[in-house]
Parts: C-alpha cells; sequence; structure tokens
C-alpha cells in the first residue's frame, strides 16, 4: 500500500506544485517550484524502495484515458528507476532554488514538477496506452523545459528544435513498436504482451523499432544529435535531470520490452545493442575530449555512459540467449549498478557545471580556471564527481566499470566464434573509453577549475549559494556511499533482475566490505583500498611535516617572470595529441590566418589559430535525411492545389482503399 | 608487511642500479647504486615550495601519488601468493590505481599554470589514455582462462602449469604488457627519465615545479612505481619462485627470487635503453597501438589455441 500512496503524493504535490508556481509571484515562486520538485522526487524514491524491498503494487482506472484504461503495475524493476528518479529529482529541486533567479520563466518553473512526476510514472505504467501518454508527457514537458532560456541565447531555439524532432521520432518508432506488439497479442495490457506468442518475425520487428526508439532517447549514435545540443542549453539542473534521469529511462524500456515482455529473444538482437553501445562508448568519449563547452562535454560523456550500459545490456542478452544466467545477471546487474552511479555523478557535474555557469557566465573551458581558490566548495565536489566519472578508485563509476569487465571476461570458457570475437572487442572498447574517459575528466578538471583565471569573469567568480552548495553536497555524500558499499546494494538487484524471465539467477553480487561475485571468481574491496589509500597518505603527509615549512614562490618562467595566463595550456591545447592520434575520426577543422606586415610580405603581424571539431556522423548522416525529407514534402505539397475537386477526388480514393483493405484482411 | 618494506627499501637501489648499468655501458664510472636514497635523503631536508597562484591539488599530489603506489606494493603478490589483502585488488583495480597516481600529478602539472606543467600532463594522460586498452586486453588474455582476475591466482596457475606460461597467448600478452611497462614507467623509447629538454619531455615536465621533500616524494613514488610494474611483469610471466605459503623458508626464497628477477629485468631495461633513442612523441601513439595488437592477438589465440 506504500506505494501507491506514495505514487498518489507524486500526483498531488507536482500538481499543486505546478499550480502554485504558475500563480506565485517571482520570488516565492522558484521556492515552491523547487520544493515541489524535491518533495515529488521523495515520494518517487518511498515508492520505489518499498518496490525494491520486495513491495508490490498495481492499480487501475478505468476512465481516465480514452479508448483505454490507466493502468499502472510496479515490480522492482520499476522500482530501481523510481528510486533513481526520484533521488535525481530531489538534489536537482534543491538545487533550482538558488540557481533560477539567474534564468528561468514562470512556464519552465512550473513545469519542472510535472517533468519528474512523469519521469517518476514512466517506469510504473502497465499497459500500452498509459506507457505511451506518459512518455509523450516526459516528452513535451522537457521540450518546454529546453527553450526555458530561449530569450536568452538563439541558440536554444535551435536545440530546441533538434530536441523535439529527434524526441518525437524516437516516439513514432516506439508507438509503432508497442502499437504493433499490442495488435499481435490482442490485448494492450503488459501482462497479456507478456504471455502473447508472436511469431519470431514480428517479435524481432517490435524489438528493432523499440530499440531505434529506447536507444534515441538513451543518446545512442547516431541518434544522439539531440543530446550536446540540448543538454547545453537548458538550465543546469534541468540538463541533470535529462542527463541523469530521462536517458535512462531509454534503458528502461529495452530491458522492460526487451527482456521481460518479449522476454529475450534471439542472439543478434542483442549482438546489435551491444555494436551500438559500443559504438556510441567510443564515439561519445571521442566527442567529450574534444569539446571545449563544459556542459557539451558532460553531455556526450553521457553518450559514452549509455554506450557503456548498453553494451553491458547486449553482452547480457546475449548470454542469456546462450542460456548462460550467472553472467547475464552479473552483466544486467552492471548495468543497473551503472546506470545508478552514473545518475549520481552525473546530476553532481552537471549542477557543478551549472554553478560555474551561474557565477561566471562562462561554459568555454578554455576561458575558465582558477577556480578552485575562488569557488573552493564547487571545485571539491565536481572533483568527486568527476573522479567517479573516469571511473578510477575510490570512485563509484569504477566499481560498475569493474563489474562490466568482469562479466564480459568470463564468458570466454566454452563459447563459440561470435561470442570469442565480441567480448575480447568489448574489453577493447571499456578500456579505450576508460582510458580516454580519464583524460576527459583531467581536461574538465585540471583547465576548468585548476591553474589561473584566463578570463576576467573566471577572475571575479564567487562561490554559489547555499541550497546549491547543499544540494551538489548531497549528490556528492550518495556518490560516496555507493562507492563504498555497492555490495549491499546486492540483494536489490537480484530482486530486480527476477523480473525478468531469461535472466534471473539469484544474487550476482555478494560479500560485505569486499564485493564478490556469484558463480565466478573475482573480489575487490573499494572500501579497503580506500583506507588503505588514506592510511598511507596520512603516514606520508605527518612524515613528511617535520621540517621546514612550505614556501609559495614565483613559478620558473624559462628566466623571465612575466607569466601570463595566455600561456597556460588550454583544453584544446591538453586535447590536441589525443586530436592528432584519433585524426581520422574526428577530422578537426584547423584555419590559420596570417596577416602580413603592410610594408613586407616577410613580417608577420599575427597569427589567428582557430581548431573546430565537429560532430562528423552528424554532418554526414543527417542532410541528407533533412534533404530526402524537403524533398517528399514538395512532391507531397503537390496534392495541395486549392482546388475542392481535387480534395474530394482524394477523399474518395482514400476512403476506397481503407474500404479495399478491410474487405481484404477479413 | 615484509614485503612492503622490502619494496620500499628496494625501490630506490632498483632506479641506482639501472643508472650504474647504463653508465658503465657508457663508459662512465657511476654514481653508484646507493645515489637515489642519498638524494632521497637529502630532498628530504630541504623546504617544499609552491608556485604562485596553485592549490590544494598541487600539495597533495606527492601524498595520493605515493598512496595509490604503497597500496598496490602491499596487495599485489610479489613474494607470496598467500595474502590476506589478495582478495581487496585484483587486476584491474591494481591497474586503475597506477591509472589514478598518474591522473593525480597531471592535475598538480595543471594546477601549476605553466606551459611546462600542462604540456607534461597532456602528453602523460595521452599515454596513459592509449596504453589502457593494451593492459586490459592483456590482462583479459591472461585471466581468461584461469577464470579469475585475482592476481595470485593468476600468479599461482603458472608456477602449477609452466607450460601455460610459454603458451602463444601468454607470450604475446607478454610482449604487449612489456611495451605498456616501459611507456607506464616512462623509460626510452617513450620517455627519456633524465633529461630536462623542453621538446622530449613527459614526466619530467610535469613535476617541474616541485621542490625538496615534495619531489623526493614524487622521485621516490616513480622509483616504486618502476619496481611494481618490473615487478608485475616478472610475477605474471616468470612466476618461479614466489611463496605460496607463508612459511619462512618460502618467504625467504620468495624474496631473493623477487629481488633478483627484478634486478635482471631492470638490468635488462637499462642495457636496452643504451642502444635506443626516444621515438618522437607521435610515433609512440604508434608503438602503443602495436602493443595493442598483441594483445588482441594475444586474446585471439588464448581462445582458438586452448
Amino acid at each position: 500500500m506504500t506505494i501507491g500512496w506514495a505514487l498518489l503524493g507524486v500526483l498531488v504535490v507536482a500538481g499543486l506544485g505546478a499550480l502554485g508556481a504558475a500563480v506565485a509571484s517571482p520570488r516565492p515562486r522558484r521556492v515552491v517550484a523547487g520544493v515541489a520538485t524535491s518533495v515529488a522526487g521523495a515520494f518517487g524514491v518511498v515508492a520505489g524502495a518499498a518496490a525494491v524491498s520486495g513491495e508490490t503494487y498495481s492499480a487501475r482506472i478505468q476512465q481516465l484515458l480514452p479508448l483505454s484504461e490507466a493502468s499502472i503495475g510496479v515490480d522492482a524493476l520499476s522500482g530501481v528507476f523510481c528510486v533513481l528518479v526520484g533521488g535525481v529529482a530531489i538534489v536537482a529541486g534543491l538545487y533550482s532554488i538558488g540557481y533560477s533567479d539567474h534564468a528561468g520563466s514562470r512556464t519552465a518553473q512550473a513545469l519542472l514538477p510535472l517533468f519528474v512526476a512523469s519521469m517518476i510514472l514512466v517506469p510504473v505504467a502497465a499497459n500500452v496506452t498509459t506507457f505511451l501518454v506518459l512518455w509523450e508527457l516526459m516528452a513535451l514537458t522537457s521540450l518546454a523545459l529546453v527553450l526555458a532560456e530561449h530569450r536568452l541565447r538563439p541558440a536554444v531555439r535551435e536545440a530546441g528544435v533538434w530536441y523535439g524532432a529527434m524526441t518525437h521520432a524516437g516516439l513514432v518508432a516506439i508507438l509503432l513498436g508497442l502499437v504493433l506488439f499490442a495488435s499481435k497479442a490482442g490485448s494492450e495490457s503488459f501482462d497479456a504482451l507478456r504471455a502473447a506468442q508472436l511469431s519470431g518475425t514480428s517479435r524481432s520487428i517490435v524489438f528493432v523499432l523499440i530499440f531505434i526508439g529506447f536507444g534515441s532517447k538513451a543518446g545512442l549514435m547516431p541518434l544522439h544529435v539531440w543530446l550536446p545540443r540540448a543538454h547545453p542549453e537548458a538550465p543546469s539542473h534541468v540538463s541533470a535531470l535529462m542527463s541523469a534521469a530521462m536517458v535512462k529511462l531509454g534503458l528502461y524500456g529495452i530491458l522492460r520490452v526487451g527482456l521481460d515482455l518479449l522476454g529475450g529473444g534471439p542472439r543478434w538482437w542483442w549482438l546489435l545493442v551491444l555494436t551500438f553501445g559500443a559504438l556510441s562508448a567510443v564515439y561519445g568519449v571521442l566527442q567529450a575530449i574534444v569539446a571545449t563547452d563544459l556542459k557539451r562535454l558532460l553531455g556526450y560523456s553521457t553518450t559514452e555512459n549509455l554506450g557503456l550500459i548498453l553494451l553491458a545490456v547486449g553482452a547480457g542478452g546475449m548470454f542469456a540467449a546462450d542460456g548462460n544466467r550467472t553472467l547475464a545477471s552479473l552483466l544486467i546487474a552492471a548495468a543497473l549498478l551503472h546506470a545508478v552511479n552514473h545518475a549520481g555523478f552525473k546530476t553532481l557535474l552537471f549542477l557543478g557545471a551549472g554553478s560555474v555557469l551561474r557565477s561566471t557566465g562562462l561554459r568555454n573551458l578554455d576561458s575558465l580556471g582558477g577556480l578552485v581558490s575562488r569557488m573552493p566548495v564547487t571545485t571539491a565536489l565536481f572533483g568527486v564527481g568527476a573522479l567517479a566519472a573516469a571511473a578510477l578508485p575510490p570512485g563509484n563509476g569504477f566499481v560498475s566499470e569493474w563489474l562490466l569487465v568482469q562479466g564480459l571476461i568470463h564468458g570466454l570458457p566454452g563459447a563459440d566464434a561470435v561470442v570469442a570475437v565480441a567480448m575480447p572487442l568489448a574489453v577493447g572498447v571499456v578500456a579505450l573509453t576508460a582510458g580516454l574517459g580519464v583524460a576527459t575528466f583531467v581536461k574538465a578538471f585540471g583547465v576548468g577549475f585548476l591553474a589561473r583565471p584566463r578570463s576576467e569573469s573566471a577572475a571575479a567568480a564567487k562561490e554559489s549559494p547555499m541550497s546549491m552548495r547543499g544540494a551538489m553536497l548531497l549528490a556528492a555524500v550518495v556518490c560516496t556511499g555507493l562507492a563504498m558499499a555497492p555490495a549491499s546494494l546486492g540483494p536489490t538487484l537480484a530482486r530486480a533482475l527476477q523480473v525478468l524471465p531469461s535472466v534471473r539467477d539469484g544474487s550476482p553480487l555478494r560479500g560485505g566490505v569486499t564485493l564478490r561475485l556469484a558463480g565466478i571468481q573475482g573480489s575487490m574491496s573499494p572500501l579497503l583500498i580506500l583506507a588503505g589509500l588514506l592510511a598511507a597518505a596520512l603516514v606520508v603527509v605527518a612524515l613528511v611535516r617535520r621540517g621546514l615549512p612550505r614556501r609559495t614562490s614565483l613559478v620558473w618562467g624559462c628566466g623571465g617572470t612575466r607569466l601570463d595566463p595566455r600561456m597556460e595550456y588550454t583544453a584544446t591545447s591538453f586535447a590536441e595529441p589525443l586530436t592528432r592520434v584519433f585524426d581520422d575520426v574526428l577530422r578537426p577543422e584547423y584555419d590559420v590566418d596570417v596577416t602580413h606586415h603592410a610594408e613586407s610580405e616577410y613580417l608577420i603581424e599575427s597569427v589567428k589559430y582557430r581548431q573546430r571539431v565537429d560532430d562528423r556522423l552528424e554532418a554526414s548522416l543527417y542532410p541528407p535525411v533533412f534533404a530526402a525529407g524537403n524533398k517528399f514534402g514538395s512532391v507531397l505539397s503537390r496534392l495541395q492545389n486549392g482546388s475542392v475537386h481535387r480534395y474530394l477526388a482524394l477523399g474518395l480514393a482514400g476512403l476506397i482503399t481503407v474500404l479495399v483493405v478491410v474487405g481484404l484482411t477479413t | 608487511m615484509i614485503q612492503l618494506v622490502l619494496l620500499i627499501v628496494l625501490a630506490p637501489y632498483l632506479v641506482g642500479l639501472m643508472r650504474q648499468v647504463r653508465a658503465s655501458m657508457e663508459g662512465r664510472a657511476g654514481a653508484g647504486i646507493g645515489q637515489p636514497w642519498r638524494d632521497l635523503r637529502k630532498l628530504f631536508r630541504k623546504e617544499p615550495i609552491s608556485p604562485e597562484g596553485s592549490s590544494w591539488v598541487f600539495t597533495a599530489a606527492p601524498a595520493v601519488l605515493v598512496a595509490t603506489t604503497v597500496v598496490i606494493a602491499a596487495v599485489a603478490p610479489f613474494v607470496a601468493t598467500a595474502s590476506p589483502l589478495d582478495g581487496v585488488a585484483d587486476l584491474f583495480a591494481v591497474v586503475a590505481l597506477l591509472l589514478l597516481g598518474t591522473v593525480a600529478l597531471a592535475l598538480a602539472g595543471l594546477d601549476t599554470g605553466t606551459a611546462f606543467g600542462g604540456m607534461g600532463a597532456s602528453r602523460e594522460i595521452t599515454i596513459a589514455a592509449l596504453a589502457e586498452p593494451t593492459i586490459l586486453l592483456a590482462g583479459f588474455a591472461l585471466s581468461a582462462r584461469i577464470g579469475s582476475t585475482n592476481l595470485a591466482a593468476i600468479v599461482e596457475r603458472g608456477q602449477q602449469a609452466p607450460g601455460d606460461v610459454l603458451s602463444p597467448a601468454s607470450l604475446l600478452a607478454a610482449v604487449a604488457l612489456a611495451v605498456v611497462v616501459i611507456a607506464e614507467a616512462g623509460r626510452l623509447p617513450v620517455d627519456n627519465p633524465s633529461t630536462h629538454l623542453e621538446l622530449t619531455m613527459i614526466h619530467e615536465a610535469m613535476v617541474l615545479e616541485y621542490a625538496g621533500r615534495d619531489l623526493a616524494l614524487v622521485e621516490f613514488a616513480s622509483a616504486l612505481r618502476l619496481t611494481l610494474l618490473l615487478g608485475l611483469w616478472a610475477n605474471l610471466f616468470l612466476p618461479w619462485g614466489v611463496a605460496t605459503s607463508a612459511s619462512p623458508v618460502a618467504l625467504l626464497i620468495g624474496v631473493a627470487a623477487f629481488v633478483v628477477k627484478v634486478a635482471v629485468l631492470g638490468a635488462a631495461l637499462a642495457a636496452g635503453e643504451v642502444f635506443m633513442a626516444k621515438l618522437r612523441l607521435f610515433r609512440v601513439p604508434e608503438l602503443l597501438a602495436g602493443s595493442f595488437l598483441f594483445g588482441v592477438l594475444a586474446v585471439s589465440s588464448s581462445f582458438f589455441l586452448a
């Protein structure tokens, strides 16, 4: 019963919050919207926590939706995502109270609680209509939130168009897939879909359609193009909600439909998921490492992380198709754990970026720097997030990537050719991503926050208000908890895996302080590693404490003492060697303008160097699609010439076609 | 514990030994193998200097760097496989800890705000990022057959079945990891540890601003890292002599075997360096790509020839 009341709480609080924010005056408005968002998130966490501890709940409201009924059903898998979304919402709501005076309209603030409520309810839906209605509600509210600052920057509008188009293209794919599924199954409730007997071909068509739809929401390459545009342009707490929570619902969709409703499938489905996951991971991290816009970098890092998560899902699905439940459940558990970890650190990182943006007005890493002494709390907390995102111990990202690699490695004994080729390549991809991810976050943290400021606004930065620092601290504490005690999540993950028929296999994670895996050899103890590091560092510090005190002095300046911030390494120069190594994939554009002296061309007055790295996939894949769409549109427009006769003829032709189709099929 | 003390004492001597080998092959007298320890002792007594405008990151980095190496020295099986700490960190955790040390130093390099620091950090991270896939693939090849990534399990298996060590998978992995060890330890032909020439240096550029006991910590950590990397390579591919029980005799043999193995490898590496020139920076990725290829071959042969 807890779940029912908590879900009702989500709805009521979000509704009241939206109403309150819509009518309130500016100052209380952001408090109302922020508090309502946090409270709705807290109710979501309560519902989810009840669900992952074993409670289930279902309800139906008959007349709520046209042509159908509203139906909800909560199990442990839904619970994991409710907790994830709710947790991000609590932090983002708190943060928005301090952040929103900087940006945000009445509409945007009123829609924030509704966006959160729709995200909490998506994993709760238990029939196709309810699911699609909530999904669309989530898409529309998030679109409005992306557009919140459109008066300030024209780039926001462009991002909104991209996001709107991509999210609706994704919706069409999901809609087609689920409607086809429901029509073949004869009913639209998830229970009926689960029990349906479909032919292999229709199952595959359904799966491919929903993979395209949910994959675009999860930011999988090549459907990721909306993500690096929408994330930077949205207000930072909205970026956090979208990047940490909303994209995970794409993962939820693939797990729910692919592994639960369809009950797993042939191996090629999962090979498809694994391939696109791997490509997204590498492509995302390569774009992230060359990005100079901090929020764009974080957006591409989301593509990378979702790529890794789906790589785990794909590998898990392949093992499930082979009947190897031990590894399947380990890999799906790794995917879920990484989803939770990513939600934690990506929230923290986006909020940190927002804090910088609010204080300096800058997102460009090349103009930042020196924040470590001006915004010490933000810097330290961003550092916690960056450590986790770089997947280094003792951060929380490390634990789930470790699990992922363990799952991939142990598939080798008794493997056939496909697995034996796929798994090593997958390990190579994970390894390359891990290495480049480290470089990305060293760049983001080192160039963005350390050294000396590279611009006036960075030099004038001030620490953010209390509510923002508090929210970031909360996120950092959650990240640290996840990093220290991943084994305690074992039972929860096991219960979530119980929902997936071809995967379930006891508890994949065991142990207290030391993380042990069920069925395979492998152990690691994040807590003891941290304790060891701390102890060793303390001993070192204690040893060197004695002796002469520390002195601050000039930097060595090659004989000169004037050191200009212009001489510092920037994000662009930091990434230059890697840009050069991956030249073939990234294809950077260089632009060198040399201005000669007016009197002699042997004297050079100034040299201007510019480097741009565009998303090459987008540039090569999308224009043909746009061109084809335009052409199609102009062909169709010939149908419309203003003549009533022609419209009547079209209507008649349409009617006859429908009658013929109906006559032939019945 | 014995292992930890042994490694800490031994590490600077290894660097001294390698310098001595180079010196005698180049026809110089050399400073003796104790010189690194004497340098460290002297540096420890000098005052540390922070560059203007640097932050706690710069001050904390040496401690973090030393801590990561010390933790690895405590948990990995160098002398004995029967260690209570074996479950704490496996092959991948050890690799990640090494990377954490690299990151700490790179951040310190960026924090100084000089072009040198940034350049060193950028280059070091580039090399580390490209070495990572090779390490994991080689680890995959070594651990997939055994079904465990725990270092002790891999070493014990090597002792029980010496034939495995000579298998194609193992040999290919050995070559791949050797390249990575050289790259990670910052030795020729990837990096030259004994120059301060701007155009060639990687590691030295990052630590240019360190002085006094900070520099001592950094120098000590890099010596310990070199010892750890050589020791790991030795025990993974030449596992003989590592103690499998906690009896004093076995431990004594373990210590002796470890010292001999690391000394021989270090001397060989130093001798190799005499005949080698440093690669251009942008040839290094090609070298690492080559070692990545060896890693892939190791994995495929561990499957197809198993």
